[in-house]
């Protein structure tokens, strides 16, 4: 399918013009909240735009962890299947 | 007016047993049941009781609490737009058992005491298994034997709990439980099995996404959410529920990554849920409560959304897979546009309803100062737009293009998602009336110029995270071991061995029995004596009937004389 013929929702073009978007919403997320004051608990969330990288890291990791994790618990679709009438019908 | 005489719950559950009776019967059934059973839960005020004695106990089958009628009012709402959203489709069984399920579920909510919350719980068990059952293939009836299994177990272990409370206390009184004895701890395991708490966490993901398009919509709300109402009566302020809810939060997101099934991937964000409310009740602050009770009624509203438009796609498109899935948003852009809507609630998106719920919270746990706890909280919320918030609606709707261009889903489907998607962002921005309803005054600002820069900040770079680690969420065709490995697998195998072993002790000790027997036979006359009756070999029938007819006699002995 040529680039004309796409959705122009998923156009090369497109696809780059929302990813420049994107990116100058997470500057003015974090330009914001220089400006703003954060009612401190703990000590650490006026650190500078801390629920950014707190928010993207721990993302990270729980991908991350999802990913080894998976090594261990992935099985077949039909892994539960291969028993046949394990519960009699 | 406080002459509320019959339990709302109840009306529901015996009005759906007329739903058999004709598809136009139904379907005005589908609509009067619900909007009558909404009258009668208002027309009591708050601290309304109805009681009556049974076996020398005080039964109140009617308790009005505001805790109850808040739960009363979303169940209520959630059978109605359900009934809207499954009526084409759905059929009759499904919609019968799905009300039945909807009303035990409202009896509980209203239940002032023990034995009405169990009995409502039971029929809750019931219905719901039948609305997995009316999915109508093997699948599905093999997870709902699976799940009823589950849900008798935790009916047991809440039957001996409420047995022995009963006997030490003499209180049938649904109420604020202190943990005392093994009694209480049994009647809580009982509510955090239906809470699906570890370790039994895997029948959510197991049982509801077997049930039809529409089964599932149904599904998500009632069971699990009872559950936290009957916590946020019986267990507030009860340390142990900390961890549980966190371990949910955890085990919900990083189940959802691993997962390929869209419907699975939303049914362990129930659980991922579930333990923010959970956590919410072991907090206990009137803030934490609050916020426990405003988040299970904000996420009713938008898990059932967002099952919705996955009901809509697996109807439209007969697939279920992420990998099979991607690119609908063309042909199908309202269920596109509304199910975003509901992975943004989930998210607690700012000027959605989680935003205004779950915060509360958050805010609890920072103003308890439980520092690992509010860390927790803030790294599932961003976890939460990571599973649910992008993950669903970007592997069903977006990712690549899959070649289908199903139909846009049906008109009555999507007026059904309509009116939740309007109440998720209506709540959000405006969450007063939400408020008002709530157990405890409300005493919370959520629009703050702080909460909303951190807000941002959190989700839209759990976002950017997601989109960075694209390549290492590539879907894989497979599913992931949970607890329920234990008895899908290892059980039978157990079982299957340990008869097997038995079988063959049991045709040894046979064999040696024979040998023995043709021994004796062969060096004894017995061949010669078989010419006299009584010395022949009788047919085990007869023996039967002679013994049937003997223990007949004694019983005719035992009555007469």
């Amino acid at each position: 399918m040529s680039e004309q013929d796409k959705h122009w929702l998923v156009r090369e073009e497109t696809i780059r013009k929302l990813w420049i978007i994107f990116i100058a919403i997470l500057a003015l997320t974090v330009i914001a909240g220089i400006f703003v004051h954060q009612h401190v608990h703990f000590g650490i969330e006026d650190s500078f735009a801390f629920f950014s990288w707190y928010g993207f890291i721990t993302c990270i990791g729980m991908v991350v962890f999802a990913k080894l994790l998976g090594f261990f618990l992935k099985r077949p679709e039909d892994y539960y299947h291969d028993t046949g009438n394990e519960d009699g019908k | 007016m406080t002459e509320l005489l019959f339990p709302p719950g109840l009306l529901l559950v015996i009005g759906a047993l007329f739903m058999p009776m004709g598809k136009n019967i139904r379907n005005a059934l589908l609509f009067i049941l619900p909007v009558l059973c909404m009258a009668l839960i208002w027309s009591a005020p708050a601290g309304y009781v109805l009681s009556m004695p049974f076996l020398g106990f005080e039964l109140e089958p009617i308790k009005v609490t505001t805790t109850g009628q808040l739960f009363a009012t979303i169940f209520t709402l959630m059978a109605l737009v359900g009934g809207i959203f499954a009526f084409r489709t759905a059929s009759t069984l499904e919609l019968t058992a799905a009300f039945v399920y909807a009303g035990s579920a409202i009896g509980v909510t209203l239940a002032g005491d023990l034995i009405t919350v169990f009995i409502f719980w039971e029929i809750m068990a019931i219905g719901s298994t039948l609305v997995i059952w009316a999915a109508g293939h093997d699948d599905a009836y093999r997870a709902s034997i699976r799940y009823l299994m589950i849900h008798l177990l935790g009916g047991l272990f809440l039957m001996v709990g409420i047995t022995g409370h009963v006997v030490e206390t003499g209180s049938i009184r649904f109420e604020a439980l202190s943990l005392d004895s093994i009694s209480q701890y049994l009647i809580l395991a009982g509510f955090l099995v239906n809470a699906g708490a570890p370790p039994f966490s895997a029948w959510i993901a197991d049982a509801y996404p077997e049930a039809s398009p529409s089964g599932s919509v149904f599904l998500s709300a009632f069971t699990t959410k009872t559950a936290v109402f009957t916590l946020l009566v019986a267990f507030p302020g009860t340390w142990i529920l900390i961890p549980i809810g966190i371990y949910m939060i955890f085990y919900g997101i990083i189940y959802a990554l691993l997962e390929n099934d869209m419907r699975r991937i939303l049914a362990y964000s129930i659980v991922n849920q579930v333990g923010f409310m959970i956590t919410g009740i072991g907090i206990g602050t009137e803030m934490a409560l609050n916020g426990a009770a405003a988040h299970a009624f904000a996420h009713i509203i938008y898990k059932a959304l967002l099952l919705m438009s996955a009901g809509a796609v697996l109807y439209r498109t007969g697939k279920r897979r992420c990998t099979d899935l991607g690119g609908l948003f063309q042909s199908m852009p309202w269920t596109t546009l509304l199910g975003t809507i509901g992975a943004l609630a989930i998210s607690s998106f700012p000027f959605t309803s989680g935003f205004v719920t779950k915060s509360m919270i958050a805010q609890s746990a920072a103003d308890q100062h439980m520092a690992i706890i509010w860390f927790s909280l803030a790294a599932a919320s961003a976890g939460v737009f990571l599973h649910a918030g992008i993950k669903f609606p970007w592997f069903v709707f977006f990712q690549k293009d899959s070649g289908m261009r199903p139909a846009e889903a049906p008109r009555n489907m999507l007026l059904a998602m309509t009116m939740f998607a309007v109440l998720c962002v209506g709540l959000g921005v405006f969450p007063q009336p939400l408020y008002d309803i709530l157990p405890y005054p409300v005493n919370y600002e959520p629009y703050t110029a702080a909460h909303l820069v951190a807000q941002f900040q959190l989700l839209l770079f759990a976002g950017l995270a997601f989109f960075v680690m694209l390549p290492m969420m590539k879907r894989t065709l497979t599913i992931s071991l949970d607890f329920d490995w234990f008895y899908r697998k290892l059980l039978p195998v157990i079982s299957q061995q340990t008869i097997n072993s038995v079988s063959s002790f049991a045709n040894m000790l046979t064999n040696v029995a024979h040998n023995l027997l043709q021994a004796v036979c062969n060096s004894s006359q017995i061949k010669n004596l078989s010419r006299y009756h009584l010395a022949e070999s009788w047919p085990t029938g007869s023996m039967v009937l002679w013994i049937g007819i003997i223990l007949g006699g004694y019983l005719l002995l035992d009555i007469y004389i």
